[in-house]
């Protein structure tokens, strides 16, 4: 671990004078930086087994689990062993893909967790899909009417949805859509039908804060000189805002975007329970609810995992997009 | 500041006036179940009906206020401290203390907030504190990461520099010229925050793992009559009404505040 600082730290002080150079040690630095990251992911989990009462070994598999693989279980964390010990027979276990047994129905938590996954990606997906042009609308609607009473009202609408509990809006949802127009099932997971509901809810606060960004971004950039340029050449209003504006918010854009997708892994636990959708989320709410605990250290393993490495993909994309890094690379 | 943010703050001032005031308000108690009015419509009696128990919705509301508003603040504040410390250490010595804190605000701003606040408070007893500890333990990265990127800019200022000539110690620099500076910054940040964290209560509420029953709150009010929205949409809606209108307060309010700030540095 220590070992990992002082190499970050190495990395910090040393001046590199190549953009690509810099992209590298920035990729290597983040690479890095994953290794505690995912100590630090383990260590709260840990810290769960060891906060509960009783015995962690039973903790981890729960009671009626068969003697061979509570022995199993024991030699691996090892009880009577120290902390440290307890923690790598842990980290062991978690390498092999063991993530425990469900209290309640026995089965092995990482297959459960395998096969809710896609669910839950679907899910997500689908509500990127739904956010991402609304907001972008929203935003280059209110960029447009910059002032005017169509501004004010997309704004308004803008700060509505990012502070919308989202968990509160599905349940308004479902009872206009599933119970008053009787168009879409309440709760479920199938088709397109049932996939409807939860991705408008969890997309709303998404394209929200898209739209707020696009807005803010495209404004700066509005101020720029090279706007002046083709607003002098004779260009219209539209075409620079599609042409010119647009085109350099896309940056920043794409990565409240990236940093959104992620953040839906947090929305999906709320989201997910109210629709009955099968993914991950609901899963870690039934385990919450059930006090399964290896159900639901094994959810907030994956889960956050998942949202690091989507964080870090952003990050390092968003590294290689700004065409600004290439200038200064061509001219250096 | 401009008028949307007027209004959202005196809106906000009557929402906190009204859930401070709510036991002399509130012509019923929160948690006493009456079950002669079990989920009564909105009417005369009960302004905003009654939920499974009969329990007035609209009690319950002011009352609700109080821990959801309360428990906001109080992590924001305890967010506000915590990253003030660190911030102000990392910006202020840099050098390994200063990557060493860094990277551990990194750690914990690539957790997901609700997925972390979830793992603390199944460890932690259910009750108040923990879910201010909950949402504290992840608010003051951010607040320590804006703390110290401001004062890396300030320690450049001259007037920093005259202060060292003259012969002003560490912790005086830092107590009387960098903190003071960092102060409109951070409640402008503050302000900005305060919605998520009512969301994140309501949202650990909702999910059971906040203040616990008969006790309201917003998100739990919501969570508990969720399977009666249909017989009785009116126990859902109006907390969610509460909830809503105070987020979108605070944002506005932040919004504002940060928009006068911007044209204050011009």
């Amino acid at each position: 671990m220590s070992l990992i600082f002082y190499f970050i730290y190495q990395l910090n002080r040393f001046p590199v004078i190549k953009r690509r150079t810099i992209i590298k040690a920035y990729i290597l630095k983040r690479l890095l930086l994953l290794v505690p990251l995912f100590l630090g992911i383990t260590v709260i989990t840990f810290a769960l087994i060891k906060a509960l009462p009783g015995d962690p070994v039973l903790s981890l598999v729960g009671e009626r689990s068969s003697p061979e693989t509570i022995e199993r279980i024991k030699k691996q964390i090892g009880t009577d062993r120290s902390f440290i010990f307890q923690y790598t027979g842990y980290v062991q276990l978690l390498l092999k893909g063991e993530m425990g047994r469900s209290y309640y129905t026995q089965r092995d938590v990482a297959r459960d967790i395998l096969d809710k996954f896609p669910n839950t990606l679907k899910l997500a997906f689908a509500s990127m899909i739904l956010a991402v042009p609304i907001g972008l609308i929203l935003g280059f609607v209110s960029v447009r009417n910059k002032g005017k009473p169509l501004d004010i009202f997309t704004s308004i609408i803008a700060v509505g949805g990012i502070s919308l509990p989202v968990f509160w809006i599905g349940l308004i949802l479902i009872y206009i859509f599933s119970f008053l127009l009787n168009l879409l099932p309440p709760s479920g997971t199938g088709d397109i039908r049932f996939l409807i509901l939860p991705a408008v809810t969890l997309s709303l606060p998404a394209a929200a804060s898209i739209a707020r960004v696009a807005r803010t971004t495209m404004l700066e950039i509005i101020g720029e000189p090279f706007v002046q340029t083709a607003r002098a050449k004779g260009l219209g209003e539209t075409a620079i805002l599609v042409k010119h504006v647009f085109k350099n918010a896309l940056i920043p854009l794409v990565t409240i975007i990236g940093l959104d997708f992620a953040s839906y892994l947090n929305g999906a636990v709320l989201t997910e329970t109210i629709f009955g959708w099968d993914g991950i989320g609901r899963f870690t709410m039934e385990g919450i609810i059930k006090r399964d605990y290896p159900v639901v250290m094994g959810c907030l393993l994956v889960g956050t995992s998942a949202f690091v490495l989507i964080n870090f993909a952003v990050d390092i994309l968003y590294q290689y997009l700004d065409p600004r890094i290439r200038i200064i690379e061509h001219s250096g | 500041m401009n008028i949307p943010g007027k209004i959202a703050i005196i809106a906000l001032i009557v929402i906190a006036v009204v859930s401070v005031l709510a036991p002399a308000i509130s012509q019923y108690d929160p948690v006493k179940i009456d079950l002669d009015s079990i989920k009564e419509k909105p009417g005369q009696d009960h302004l905003l009906g009654t939920d499974n128990k009969g329990r007035d919705i609209l009690s319950r509301i002011l009352y609700g206020g109080r821990f959801s508003i309360g428990i906001a603040l109080l992590a924001g504040i305890v967010s506000l401290l915590a990253g003030f410390l660190v911030g102000i250490v990392s910006g202020y010595y840099g050098g390994k203390t200063d990557i060493v804190l860094m990277m551990f605000v990194d750690l914990v701003l690539s957790f997901p907030s609700l997925l972390l606040a979830i793992g603390i408070s199944l460890i932690l007893p259910s009750g108040l504190i923990t879910v201010v500890v909950a949402i504290a333990s992840v608010g003051w990265a951010s607040f320590a990461r804006l703390i110290r990127g401001h004062v890396l800019v300030l320690k450049e200022r001259p007037f920093i520099d005259a202060a060292r000539v003259i012969g002003c110690s560490d912790a005086r620099i830092l107590w009387s010229h960098i903190l003071p500076n960092c102060l409109p910054l951070s409640f402008v940040y503050l302000g900005l925050k305060m919605g998520g964290y009512i969301l994140t209560e309501s949202a650990l509420s909702f999910l059971g793992l906040g203040v616990q029953p008969p006790m309201p709150t917003w998100g739990s009010m919501i969570s508990l009559n969720r399977v009666y929205i249909l017989s009785a949409p009116w126990t859902v809606i109006f907390a969610g009404i509460a909830i809503l209108i105070t987020v979108v307060c605070f944002n506005i309010i932040g919004d504002a505040l940060r928009d006068s700030l911007d044209y204050a540095a011009k």
